[in-house]
C-alpha cells in the first residue's frame, strides 16, 4: 500500500472552514464551545481533541503588490472619516494588507513522537502510513500530548482519552478521500499518494516563485527533517511560527540516547553514593 | 520569555500543548524517588549490618512502591486503564518502561521488606539486590519521562535532570529514615541527607545555567515559588541535620539533637516534594510560551 497524506497549499486557502465543518460532521467530533477569541476570523483557536482541522487567519500589514486598486466609494470614504473622528486608526490601502489563511492538521509524521511515546500501543501506524489512536486501548495517560512537537493531540475532558485526526481511516478503507479534502472548494487541501503530492508541491512552489512570490516555501515535505518528513505537509507564505507551527520540529525519540544515558548515569551515581555513604562509615 | 527580538507567534498561542497531568504526577515523582532510593539505602544498610536503619529504609521503600501505583491509577481516572499499559513492552516509551520498572521494583521491594520483617537479622540476598538494582533507575526514570518530551524546558534539561532527581530521591530516602531511626544508627542517613541536599543544589545550578533563557520556566511563576521553597526547606533540613550531629561542637542534649534530626528529615522530605512540583510546573510554563519553542529550534538549543 502506498503511503498517503495531505498537501495543504495555503496560497489558495480562502478561509471558508469547510474542512473544519466536514471533519466534525464525518468524524462526529463534539463541539468544543464557541467563543470570541479576537483573533481575526479565527474563533476556534487551535488543533485539539475536539478540532482535527483548524483554519488560521493571519492579518499582516504588508504591501501586496496590487497596482491601481478600485477607487473608494463615498460610503467607504465616509466610514473611514468616521473612524478618524472616533480616534481610531483606519486601515488604508497604502499601508498594504495581506491575509494569510491556512488549514492545520495532524502531520502524520514519519517518526511520530506520539506513537513512540504511547505506553499502551494504542497509537499505531496504519497500512496507509498514517498515525491513528485506537480509542478502546487509549488509557488517557497523556504522554503523547507532551510528545507531539506540534501540539496536535489533546485529552477530551469527558472521557479522559486523547483524540486526533485519523486522516479519515474509515474512509480510506472504503476507498474514499478524507472528508476535509473532499469539502475543500479550492483544492487547498489535496489528498493523495505522498510521493506524488511532493512532486506536485515542488511544481507549485516553482510556479509561485516565477510569479514573484518568493516567500512561498514548503514545510514538512523533506524526509531529512527532525521527524523524517510529514505525511501531511504544507506550502506556506511566511515563517512557520507565524502559523503556530514549530520552525524546526524534532521528535523527542531522537534524543532518547541522551535521555536514557543520563538517567542511567544518575541512577548509578546515586547507588554508588548511597553505598559509599552507608558502607564507608561502617564501624 | 526569551530575551531576544520578539518573534512572530500566532496570537501568542502555545505551539506545544501543556501537559494534561494532574497533581498526582508530581507526588508520584516524589514517592517513586523515595521508593527507589530507599530500596538502595535499605539494601546497603542490610549489607552494612545496620538493622535499625535497614528496617526504616525498607518501610520507606514499601510506602513508596505502594503509594506510587495508586497515584498513577488515580491520575488515569479509571483503575482498569492502568492494565492497558501492561499489554505491551515498549522501549521507545519511558512511561511504559517506567510502569514495568515500578511493577518489578514493587515486587522485589515488597519481598525484601517482608523478609526483613520476618527476620531482622537477615543477611542481604537476591531480593535485596534486585530491589536495589531496580530502585536506582526507578528514582531517575521519572526525569527521563519528562525530558523525553517536546516541551523545551524539560527536553533541553535531559542531561542534568536525572541527577537533580537522584539527589532529591536520596534526600527523601535519608529524610524518611531519619524520622524514626535511633541515634546510634542515624549517622549514615544524616550524612547522606546533607550530601544529597548539597548535590541537589549543585545539580540544579548546573541545570539552570545550561538551560540559559529556558531556565526562566523554573525560576518564575509558580515553578519559581516551588523552587525557592524547595531550596529553603532543603537548606534548612541540611543545617538542622548538621546541628544535630554529635561531631558538631554544639552544646545540645540528646533530646535536642534528636529533635533537630527529626526536623531535618521532615524538612528534606518537604523540600523534595516542592522540588518535584517546581519541575512539574516548569513544564506547563515552558509549553505555554511559544517563544521558547521558537528560540530552541531557531538558535539550536543543541
Amino acid at each position: 500500500m502506498e503511503r498517503v497524506g495531505f498537501f495543504t497549499d495555503t496560497s489558495v486557502c480562502i478561509g471558508c472552514k469547510a474542512c473544519e465543518v466536514a471533519c466534525k460532521e464525518w468524524n462526529h467530533v463534539p463541539s468544543d464551545g464557541q467563543g470570541f477569541l479576537g483573533s481575526s476570523y479565527d474563533n476556534s483557536g487551535e488543533l485539539g481533541a475536539d478540532r482535527w482541522r483548524h483554519v488560521a487567519f493571519i492579518e499582516q500589514k504588508l504591501p501586496v503588490g496590487v497596482e491601481g486598486g478600485a477607487p473608494d466609494s463615498f460610503v467607504q470614504e465616509a466610514a473611514r472619516q468616521n473612524l478618524v473622528e472616533e480616534g481610531l486608526d483606519p486601515h488604508t490601502d497604502e499601508d498594504g494588507f495581506r491575509w494569510l489563511m491556512s488549514s492545520d492538521v495532524c502531520k502524520h509524521c514519519t517518526e511520530a513522537g506520539c506513537l513512540d511515546a504511547c505506553p499502551t500501543g494504542s497509537i499505531f501506524r496504519t497500512e496507509f502510513g498514517t498515525v491513528v489512536v485506537q480509542e478502546d486501548i487509549c488509557n488517557g495517560c497523556g504522554y503523547c500530548v507532551v510528545s507531539c512537537p506540534f501540539g496536535v493531540l489533546d485529552q477530551r475532558e469527558e472521557d479522559g482519552r486523547v483524540w486526533k485526526c485519523t486522516l479519515c481511516y474509515d474512509r480510506l478503507q472504503g476507498d474514499m478521500e478524507p472528508a476535509c479534502a473532499q469539502a475543500c472548494p479550492t483544492d487547498s487541501i489535496q489528498f493523495g499518494e505522498l510521493d506524488e503530492l511532493r512532486e506536485r508541491a515542488a511544481e507549485r512552489v516553482e510556479v509561485l516563485h516565477e510569479r514573484g512570490r518568493s516567500e512561498a516555501r514548503l514545510y514538512g515535505e523533506s524526509p531529512d527533517d527532525g521527524v523524517g518528513g510529514f505525511g501531511a505537509f504544507f506550502l506556506l507564505l511566511d515563517e512557520p511560527e507565524t502559523y503556530r507551527l514549530p520552525p524546526d520540529p524534532v521528535v523527542p525519540t531522537r534524543n532518547a540516547g541522551t535521555v536514557w544515558k543520563s538517567a542511567a548515569a544518575a541512577a548509578a551515581t546515586m547507588a554508588a553514593g548511597i553505598a559509599i555513604g552507608v558502607l564507608g562509615g561502617r564501624r | 520569555m526569551v530575551p531576544r527580538e520578539k518573534p512572530t507567534t500566532y496570537y501568542g498561542r502555545p505551539i506545544v500543548k501543556p501537559p494534561v497531568w494532574k497533581p498526582e504526577i508530581p507526588f508520584y515523582f516524589f514517592f517513586g524517588g523515595l521508593a527507589g532510593a530507599s530500596a538502595v539505602l535499605a539494601s546497603a544498610a542490610t549489607f552494612a549490618d545496620r538493622p535499625e536503619l535497614a528496617r526504616r529504609a525498607w518501610a520507606g521503600a514499601f510506602v513508596g512502591v505502594t503509594v506510587s501505583p495508586l497515584l498513577l491509577i488515580k491520575d488515569l481516572g479509571k483503575p482498569m486503564r492502568f492494565l492497558n499499559m501492561l499489554r505491551v513492552f515498549k522501549v521507545t516509551s519511558p512511561m511504559n518502561v517506567g510502569a514495568w520498572l515500578l511493577l518489578a521494583n514493587g515486587g522485589a521491594t515488597s519481598l525484601a521488606a517482608g523478609l526483613n520483617v520476618l527476620n531482622e537479622k537477615r543477611r542481604a540476598g537476591a531480593p535485596e539486590l534486585a530491589a536495589a538494582a531496580l530502585g536506582a533507575p526507578l528514582a531517575t526514570y521519572t526525569a527521563a519521562l519528562v525530558t523525553h518530551s517536546a516541551i523545551p524546558a524539560w527536553s533541553e534539561a535531559r542531561r542534568e535532570m536525572p541527577f537533580v532527581f537522584a539527589a532529591g530521591a536520596t534526600a527523601s530516602a535519608a529524610g524518611a529514615a531519619l524520622l524514626t531511626v535511633p541515634a546510634e544508627e542515624a549517622e549514615p542517613a544524616r550524612h547522606l541527607g546533607i550530601a544529597a541536599a548539597i548535590a541537589e543544589e549543585a545539580t540544579t545550578a548546573v541545570m539552570h545555567k545550561r538551560l540559559g533563557p529556558l531556565a526562566d520556566s523554573y525560576e518564575k511563576g509558580k515553578a519559581g515559588a516551588f523552587g525557592k521553597a524547595a531550596r529553603a526547606l532543603t537548606a534548612a533540613g541540611a543545617f538542622a541535620l548538621a546541628a544535630g550531629d554529635e561531631a558538631v561542637p554544639l552544646r545540645l542534649g540528646k533530646r535536642r539533637r534528636r529533635t533537630l534530626t527529626v526536623a531535618g528529615g521532615a524538612l528534606l522530605l518537604a523540600g523534595s516534594v516542592c522540588k518535584r512540583w517546581s519541575v512539574f510546573k516548569a513544564g506547563f510554563q515552558s509549553a505555554e510560551d511559544p517563544t521558547q519553542v521558537i528560540h530552541t529550534q531557531r538558535e539550536g538549543g543543541d
